[in-house]
């Protein structure tokens, strides 16, 4: 009486009570793992860009002296020709020290007084309209110096192949978290209608159309669905919290730097459980009324 | 129940409510439920369609409501070829008629309310707007008491009226019955009997299947009977 007072109308299906929470609990499941593969994919491409930006902004110059020069007046001469050059910030001669200081990690103290060590100029470009490596070279050999410019550009390749690679399996990732949600939701419709199937055509009887009966599957299992997908991305926005809190801007490793803003990548996530549930709802229920349920 | 004005009665085999030539339908090769029924229910007429166990009774109500389609021969419901109607075609006709189902086929988990209340809400009206019309019903079948009730705690009885009220609360054009009184009383028959005269004086094309042959006699409907699947009689 109260429920008519209140112009609610019941759902025309029954509930199904304990299907209907194990569907839940896989979607929200489902979802919390797509939400992990997008924060992933971001976090991934995050560190892919700042990696290929650092590698933008430098070139590294390898000098060999002519005869009766040294190698460090070379080294002088040369990140004095590059400092004039358009497209370039600061170009600065690397002394041995500082050099010594980079190999000692791989090949120890014990060698490092005796070995060659090439003479290198470290280059930071204008990152606005950075100087490329033909430039530079053309500079140098202008200027009567015999040397090789590295701008990076194998490396950077290979980062941003990676970061491509990993975003590539994000999105494959997604879309089977998308599909097994979709499948998951068409089994539970398939079996909803076989067991409602004395409903089903109670309505038909009484003049439902096969759309309308389809409307009821769409909007329970949506709705099912877009709730689940919240509690999903709920609890990776909590993780990821978590995670951005401990780790810092950094993230918990260089790898995968997290931001605040990765929060807001997974709040369509319950719209697009909905989405995905309604869909496959509706065209499940479409298919077996064709049938004959 | 609000009074419409009634409709002429029409007789015109093309305009009648429902028509029948030479239908057959089986279950299986072997058996047939139906063979070569020709019937016409002029609009705004009233019949009894009695016969045994197994005469073909609730088959031939079957392919009325279109949850069958006949084997042979063609059906008109309303005026239009019905006879291999899609699913598509099925809720316009559907909703024109009336169906009180031998086993009732009541939604158990919604109220009675919500029984009665089912084919308005399936043609998209709101409920403020058929409550009135719903309750009114249920008070006439003698259920305006138990409106909140769900149809597992009613007898046998009150699940019949609960049925009736749902294929009539609509006002259809054509109601159809498989043994409406079977579960009832004597004295709720003559009255489910008398609701049934009252709709068809209204203009509604009435077909009540029933084994009880006194009350298709005292009905002073017309009488249809089938035999092994045969109408061997009363077909217009």
């Amino acid at each position: 009486m109260i429920r008519r007072l209140l112009n609610a109308r019941p759902s025309l299906l029954p509930r199904d009570a304990g299907g209907e929470a194990w569907l839940a609990g896989l979607i929200a499941v489902l979802c919390f793992l797509a939400c992990l593969s997008a924060v992933g994919a971001v976090s991934a491409d995050r560190a892919a860009h700042g990696w290929a930006r650092e590698l933008r902004s430098e070139a590294t110059v390898q000098v060999r002296p002519r005869v009766g020069e040294t190698g460090a007046e070379a080294a002088a001469r040369a990140a004095q020709t590059l400092a004039g050059v358009e497209g370039v910030s600061e170009a600065e001669a690397m002394d041995r020290e500082t050099a010594e200081a980079l190999l000692r990690p791989w090949i120890g103290d014990a060698v490092l007084p005796d070995l060659p060590i090439p003479q290198l100029v470290t280059v930071r470009l204008d990152l606005t309209a950075p100087a490329s490596a033909v430039t530079l070279g053309r500079a140098l050999a202008e200027a009567g110096l015999d040397a090789t410019v590295d701008d990076h550009s194998l490396w950077r390749g290979e980062v941003e192949r990676s970061a491509g690679l990993i975003t590539l399996l994000a999105a494959a990732a997604f879309l089977l978290t998308a599909s097994a949600a979709g499948a998951a939701v068409a089994y539970a419709t398939r079996a909803g209608m076989a067991a409602q199937s004395g409903v089903i055509n109670t309505l038909s009887l009484n003049g439902a159309s096969d759309g309308a009966i389809a409307g009821l599957y769409q909007a329970r299992y949506g709705l099912l669905a877009a709730g689940a997908g919240a509690i999903g991305a709920l609890v990776a926005m909590l993780l990821i919290a978590a995670l951005r809190f401990l780790g810092g801007a950094e993230g918990v490793t260089p790898a995968l730097p997290l931001a605040w803003s990765d929060l807001l990548i997974l709040s369509p996530c319950p719209l697009l459980a909905g989405t995905v549930a309604l869909v496959a709802a509706r065209f499940t229920a479409l298919a077996r009324l064709k049938r004959g349920h | 129940m609000p009074v419409q004005p009634r409709r002429a009665y029409e007789s015109d085999a093309a305009t009648a409510t429902v028509r029948l030539s030479g239908v057959g339908f089986g279950y299986a090769a072997t058996h047939r439920a139906l063979r070569d029924v020709s019937l016409t229910l002029p609009a705004g007429s009233f019949h009894f369609l009695t016969g045994a166990s197994g005469a073909g009774k609730s088959t031939l109500l079957k392919l009325l409501t279109l949850a069958e389609h006949p084997t042979v021969g063609t059906l008109h419901l309303f005026g239009e070829d019905a006879t291999t109607a899609t699913r598509r075609a099925l809720p316009a006709f559907r909703r024109r008629m009336g169906v009180v189902f031998q086993d009732f086929r009541l939604l158990d988990h919604l109220s009675a309310f919500d029984n009665v209340a089912l084919p308005l809400r399936l043609t998209g009206r709101k409920q403020a707007d058929y409550a009135g019309d719903v309750e009114e019903m249920l008070d006439w079948v003698g259920l305006g008491d138990r409106m909140d009730d769900a149809p597992p705690s009613f007898s046998g009885g009150e699940k019949q009226r609960l049925a009736i009220a749902r294929a009539v609360v609509t006002r259809p054009d054509l109601i159809l019955a498989d043994e409406p009184t079977g579960s009832v009383d004597a004295a709720m028959a003559e009255r489910l009997l008398k609701l049934f005269q009252t709709l068809n004086r209204l203009g509604t094309t009435v077909l009540i299947a029933s084994h009880d042959e006194a009350l298709a006699e005292r009905s002073g409907a017309t009488v249809l009977r089938l035999e092994g699947g045969r109408l061997i009689g009363g077909a217009t």
